[in-house]
């Protein structure tokens, strides 16, 4: 009697009771799984596809291979896309130097980690380029840089140094777009040390002042390496953030002058997406070109994470 | 007749009802008219909810909703608009600029209202409507480039308006005596470059030769070509053009005219607007037409912007009654005024409003133009050559010693493009 009651009550316990344990992260999982798999997954999977095709955007596509790819790093009789060669040395421009915003924003941060009466005004007033929209950043860096009437000349003038077009000077434009995102850049590395240093552990900094480390011993030896988390995700959004400079680009220059400042980013969108461009399989193909680069990048970002939790465990 | 219409109508409605209900049956419309238009700026804005506002008093039982875009926006957006569930009526731009649209199949062939005389007057303008000799949509209005320049100044210096290329460079010569600048130019958004080529190659080689190029029949490292751009050097070697004008949009750049540090500005009639807002009076400002260079009739650059009608729309019918009433003579007289758009009216029967630049525009491309009228640059040739092509011809502005490589650059565009 009791062994059939025992059954019947294992037969009425649900399906999903029974497997609650198994399903369960699943069913946390699949919100996130959906809209990563509609907004990321399937849209990189759809640019491979067009990139192997010409099309305006608005008629029909035709297949043609690879050879936008071609086309576009030169292979075969064609030379090499030069639009996309000056965007492709841009990019590691902007990702060599925009890296100078991780030493800058440790130093800030260094020097903000004191406390003074009213420091949470000047950590607030440092941190203030990075609450503004990069719009405005750009639109306030193209006024200092005007060639007459720019802040930046009306200085250089007070040092008697002649009048520079910083934006309208090929060779020197790019570094000027990326001097205006280091601004914001720079805040934000160093609002992430800010918050680094306050977990730095005092007893280590007392006992290593104890063994009579100081000044620069003291930051590289004890501080910095405390601070390795804080650093990781430093290099992590500043190098996402070099690869994806677009709207400053846009603001200030407009890929110009004579498209010395593009990068692959903002010629992917001139090509597909802008005024004059219908050429969706073209822009594409870019897109796919910067998706690997960055995919080397995140690769090893995944990589250094996954090796440091096992060394943790 | 249409006007014979309007006022009859009008008539009868202050008659009584009664007698207006079996007229209006035959002649007013119902139902909906979805119109997306790109005239975001102030002045085109009101001329804009005029014409609806004109349009629903005629049918007043017909549903009319009216979207105004943003111009720049619009550029881009049209793309997505023309797709899924499109409006019964957008704007766009003539000549080549409407390619690709049309070789989608995006816009509707209205061949058969030009063709059966319901579009009466508009004969003249056709042209640039047409592709492939069918039309795909109706103009609304046009304007003029040439050169605007500092009357007082031309005054106070002794200069006389310019009628060939060697007066052009000797008055030029003088003013940069005088400290200034020839012209005014804002070459960061590329298109102002392309007036200065479109005019220089016309001059220097026929209307004829410049659309064979737009057209991609010529090569860009032909001799004559590179004439023209040695005839364009000539003013960039003397100094006629501000300094830095690759950071400056036109509006920027309007300054140096209004400044008195800039004589004279190549550009389209919409400037002269933006002149007198900022302080310009008319004594000051004048106009004139583009010098002579070789021995060809003139050519003259005047763009038309247009209205077209969505394959996928809803409300065809409407939407040509629409086109039908603002291309017709009396509206087209009203909304091209001075104090509405400013500008030319499209219909041979509309008056041109009594203004000292529409009346010379209007004379010139009557009476002077006999080269023919070309649309610009970017509307001229396909969208990729002429993005490639302003932003070689901003870089021979300011770097004119890499004319060789520009025009290596653009020809091989050019094969590429034009298969």
């Amino acid at each position: 009697m009791s062994s059939i009651s025992a059954g019947s009550n294992r037969t009425t316990r649900s399906w999903y009771k029974r497997n609650e344990i198994a399903i369960t992260p699943w069913l946390f999982l699949l919100p996130a799984m959906l809209f990563f798999a509609i907004y990321v997954i399937i849209p990189i999977g759809q640019s491979v596809w067009i990139s192997f095709h010409q099309w305006d955007g608005l008629g029909e596509k035709t297949y043609i291979g690879t050879a936008n790819y071609e086309r576009l790093l030169g292979i075969g009789e064609q030379k090499i896309d030069r639009k996309f060669e000056t965007s492709f040395w841009n990019n590691l421009k902007w990702l060599v130097l925009y890296l100078l915003a991780v030493p800058a924003g440790l130093f800030i941060a260094l020097f903000l980690n004191q406390t003074v009466r009213g420091i949470r005004i000047y950590k607030s007033l440092f941190f203030f380029p990075f609450v503004i929209s990069q719009v405005v950043v750009g639109l306030v860096f193209s006024w200092f840089y005007l060639p007459r009437e720019g802040l930046l000349n009306a200085i250089l003038a007070v040092f008697g140094a002649g009048p520079v077009n910083i934006l309208g000077d090929p060779t020197l434009a790019t570094y000027g777009i990326i001097a205006a995102g280091l601004w914001p850049q720079t805040a934000y590395c160093m609002i992430l040390y800010l918050t680094g240093l306050n977990a730095v552990d005092p007893e280590q900094v007392e006992a290593a002042r104890l063994d009579g480390a100081k000044g620069y011993k003291m930051l590289w030896y004890i501080i910095l390496p405390q601070l390795k988390p804080a650093t990781f995700i430093a290099f992590v959004v500043t190098i996402i953030g070099a690869l994806r400079s677009f709207d400053l680009i846009s603001v200030m220059t407009n890929g110009g002058p004579f498209g010395s400042t593009r990068v692959l980013s903002f010629y992917m969108f001139e090509e597909s997406l802008s005024e004059f461009g219908f050429r969706m399989g073209y822009g594409s193909a870019i897109a796919v070109v910067l998706f690997f680069i960055m995919l080397g990048f995140i690769g090893y970002f995944l990589y250094s994470m996954w090796r440091d939790e096992k060394e943790a465990r | 007749m249409h006007s014979i219409l309007k006022t009859s109508f009008a008539a009868l409605a202050v008659a009584g009802m009664t007698a207006t209900t079996a007229f209006a049956d035959a002649h007013q419309m119902s139902g909906d008219l979805k119109i997306t238009s790109d005239m975001s700026n102030p002045a085109p804005r009101a001329v804009m909810e005029g014409l609806v506002a004109g349009f629903q008093e005629m049918h007043p039982d017909m549903n009319i909703e009216l979207t105004i875009v943003d111009r720049e926006a619009w550029k881009t957006q049209i793309r997505n608009a023309l797709g899924a569930n499109p409006p019964d009526v957008v704007n766009w731009y003539a000549a080549n600029r409407m390619g690709p649209y049309v070789e989608a199949g995006l816009f509707e062939d209205i061949s058969d209202m030009y063709e059966n005389g319901d579009l009466p007057g508009l004969d003249a303008v056709k042209g640039a409507l047409t592709l492939d000799g069918k039309q795909y949509g109706v103009p609304y209005t046009y304007y003029q480039w040439g050169m605007y320049y500092r009357e007082d100044i031309f005054k106070e210096l002794g200069l006389v308006e310019p009628v060939t290329f060697e007066e052009e460079l000797a008055n030029c010569e003088k003013i940069v005596a005088s400290g200034r600048a020839c012209y005014a130019i804002g070459t960061k958004f590329l298109w102002t470059a392309g007036g200065w080529f479109d005019y220089m190659n016309m001059r220097t080689n026929g209307f004829d030769f410049h659309m064979q190029l737009a057209r991609g029949e010529v090569e860009w490292t032909d001799p004559r070509v590179r004439e023209a751009f040695a005839n364009w050097r000539k003013i960039i070697d003397m100094g006629g053009y501000v300094a830095d004008h690759q950071s400056y949009s036109w509006q920027e750049a309007l300054n140096f005219m209004i400044d008195g540090e800039a004589t004279a500005y190549l550009i389209g009639n919409f400037a002269v607007a933006a002149m007198r807002e900022a302080g310009l009076t008319d004594e000051q400002i004048d106009f004139y037409q583009f010098p002579l260079i070789g021995d060809y009739p003139q050519g003259e650059d005047a763009p038309t912007d247009t209205f077209h009608i969505p394959s996928g729309a809803e409300n065809k019918e409407n939407a040509r009654a629409f086109l039908q009433y603002l291309t017709s003579a009396d509206v087209q007289t009203e909304i091209n005024s001075g104090d509405a758009l400013g500008q030319l009216p499209i219909n041979a029967a509309s008056g041109v409003d009594a203004d000292e630049f529409l009346e010379q525009g209007f004379e010139m491309l009557s009476n002077n133009a006999k080269g023919g009228v070309a649309q610009f640059f970017d509307r001229d040739f396909t969208a990729e050559m002429a993005s490639v092509g302003m932003e070689g011809l901003q870089e021979f502005m300011v770097f004119p010693d890499n004319l060789d490589d520009i025009l290596e650059r653009l020809e091989e565009a050019r094969v590429r493009i034009y298969k």
